[in-house]
């Protein structure tokens, strides 16, 4: 419950950005899903995907050989040289300097890492800036931090915005992903809002971000139709192209494709390439790659064939 | 006063639900009088993949039953059949069975089933072995599930060959995606709602009816299918052994023209449960 006068400041913002139509959201993505999409448009898709995916790994259990091998994954997906290379490794800190050793400095793939005490957020902000200079340092070219949820449902926007600016100054030349880890924010109107207040901070081609892929709710089709939507309207007022990452649940080539549309139905062409749009994800590369198969053999594949399928028996 | 005639369209049973074809297109099935009688869903090769796709989840948990668990649950599935027998003999006489033929051709499914039901912690005994080597080597075979296996049954008694085919599958820990009878779907579409009251895991057998023509390729094609059985005819076996070697998997095609017996006693053996299994052979050190 919200004390009553960060409920005040909470409706004046609201007043500013304005409300989200939940139901409208809800019908309008689940839309998305009934596009027809035929063989060559879905062999562009799956390719455009491939290229979108910040291939993550964030466990505990990270060691430098499997963020090598990931890299490698990364660098060559597939046999076939018509399928691209992915955007990003998306790792720890810690593994920074790892994954720059296992793609070399000349590579189109960027290093993503997670800073600012992922994925709580909650350590104190000098310790945060530090991990972010750190992995910088360490050659990170990408950052993903998460916003101060606690300031930001206390109301406290001001104090959310002074430590992202804090973040991006922090920086330096790398792109900022703000994750504003969604399933926390509670509703549209939160979401709404929190993109907002942090695309007023960020540059042009800084990201914001769905999600952890820590908690229980990721992303989905709505929360991310609220975020696209969210984007094109701070374009139109004020011309900067802010880019958009969902991350966490998206498995599935199918899946993928739907973003996509909700992509390009909301922002348009212009938004469909990875400096502008972007998969947190770690299965989803298989899955891509198996259709991609599937399309060129006509043959549908078995996940065991291609690497890291666990859940195959 | 007279009744309107309940029609049907009823759904097939796959991944422990009962789906529509994702085409939502049905085809029209008559009685024996030639009066319509339900709507069969037409599935294609999207609901091949899916059913594959929903085999595949359920593969691992059924192949770590134990045994005798899964003897327990086939027992159990023949007890779903008999206490609804009456309802199908009523499917197979639907499809111009005579009423006689069809009561013996559900006991005979019943009792196929409880066969293979006891063979469950038995055929291991049977099939895997310790073999004799000249070194010291406890040297043992064990046999291992192949993991999907594909299965397209006849139009001739059309429950009897499909529990025929399927159950040897599933005693070893295998899990089945069967296209049944286009012309007599109904029984199959009654044992998939006995397979949903059976205690046998969402998944582990997947019914789909509707077109041969529509589904053989993908059968033939699909890499994640790891063996297939059933009757066909001279070119679905030609189709099905092109696609089985390009994507390596195992077949046991029975030929049409034969008109398999399913009722004789050659129609149920051991040999049907190591048709989809692998064999693993361990050299494990001993002393002196």
């Amino acid at each position: 419950m919200l004390a009553r006068s960060s409920r005040r400041s909470f409706q004046r913002l609201f007043d500013q950005v304005g409300p989200v139509d939940q139901i409208g959201i809800e019908e309008r993505v689940a839309k998305y899903g009934t596009r027809s999409i035929k063989k060559g448009a879905k062999l562009w898709g799956l390719k455009t995907a491939v290229s979108m995916v910040d291939l993550t790994t964030l466990e505990g259990k990270d060691t430098p050989g499997k963020v090598a091998s990931l890299c490698q994954k990364a660098l060559r997906p597939h046999d076939d040289p018509a399928v691209p290379q992915v955007a990003a490794v998306c790792v720890y800190p810690a593994m920074v300097r790892h994954a720059r050793r296992a793609l070399g400095s000349d590579t189109a793939v960027r290093i993503a890492s997670v800073a600012t005490a992922f994925p709580s957020g909650q350590a104190p902000l000098k310790t945060r800036l530090a991990e972010v200079k750190a992995a910088v340092a360490d050659g990170a070219d990408e950052i993903d931090m998460v916003i101060n949820r606690g300031a930001f449902l206390a109301g406290e926007f001001g104090l959310m915005q002074d430590e992202i600016a804090a973040v991006v100054a922090a920086c330096g030349s790398a792109t900022l992903k703000v994750i504003l880890e969604v399933s926390e924010l509670e509703t549209y109107d939160n979401i709404r809002a929190a993109s907002f207040l942090a695309m007023r901070v960020i540059r042009p081609g800084d990201f914001i971000k769905t999600s952890t892929g820590k908690t229980s709710l990721n992303a989905t089709l709505g929360n991310n139709q609220v975020m696209l939507e969210a984007i094109r309207d701070f374009y139109l007022d004020s011309g900067i192209p802010i880019a958009m990452k969902p991350a966490g649940g998206i498995r599935t080539a199918k899946q993928s494709l739907t973003f996509l549309i909700a992509v390009k139905e909301t922002l348009g062409d212009a938004w469909l390439n990875n400096a502008r749009y972007r998969f947190g994800a770690s299965s989803l590369l298989n899955d891509l790659l198996r259709q991609l198969e599937k399309e060129s053999t006509g043959a549908y594949q078995a996940p065991y064939y291609f690497s890291e399928a666990a859940e195959s028996y | 006063m007279s009744r309107l005639p309940i029609t049907k369209t009823p759904k097939v049973y796959v991944g422990g639900a009962f789906i529509r074809s994702e085409s939502a297109r049905v085809y029209p099935l008559k009685d024996a009088a030639g009066e319509f009688y339900a709507n069969i869903p037409q599935c294609t090769r999207k609901d091949l993949r899916n059913a594959v796709e929903a085999a595949a989840k359920a593969g691992p948990g059924w192949a770590k039953r134990t045994a005798y668990n899964r003897g327990q649950i086939l027992y159990r599935l023949a007890e779903m059949i008999e206490a609804r027998g009456g309802e199908m003999s009523a499917a197979l006489v639907l499809g111009g069975a005579k009423p006689a033929a069809a009561a013996r051709e559900v006991t005979a499914s019943v009792d196929r089933l409880i066969y293979y039901a006891g063979w469950t912690d038995k055929y291991e005994q049977v099939l895997g072995n310790v073999n004799p080597v000249a070194a010291p080597y406890f040297n043992f075979t064990v046999t291992e599930p192949m993991g999907i296996v594909g299965v397209i049954a006849p139009d001739s008694t059309p429950l009897l060959a499909l529990i025929s085919l399927v159950a040897p599958a599933i005693t070893s820990g295998n899990t089945v995606v069967a296209l049944a009878s286009t012309t007599q779907p109904y029984p199959a579409i009654l044992l998939g709602e006995m397979l949903a009251t059976s205690d046998l895991p969402g998944g582990v057998v997947n019914i789909l009816t509707g077109f041969r023509k529509e589904m053989i390729s993908t059968f033939a094609t699909h890499t994640h299918l790891r063996a297939l059985g059933g009757v066909v005819n001279a070119d679905e076996r030609k189709a099905l052994a092109l696609g089985a070697a390009d994507s390596v998997k195992r077949t046991h095609l029975l030929k049409t023209e034969d008109k398999p017996d399913w009722f004789a006693d050659t129609a149920q053996s051991v040999y049907a449960i190591r048709d989809t299994l692998e064999f693993k052979t361990t050299w494990h050190p001993i002393g002196a």
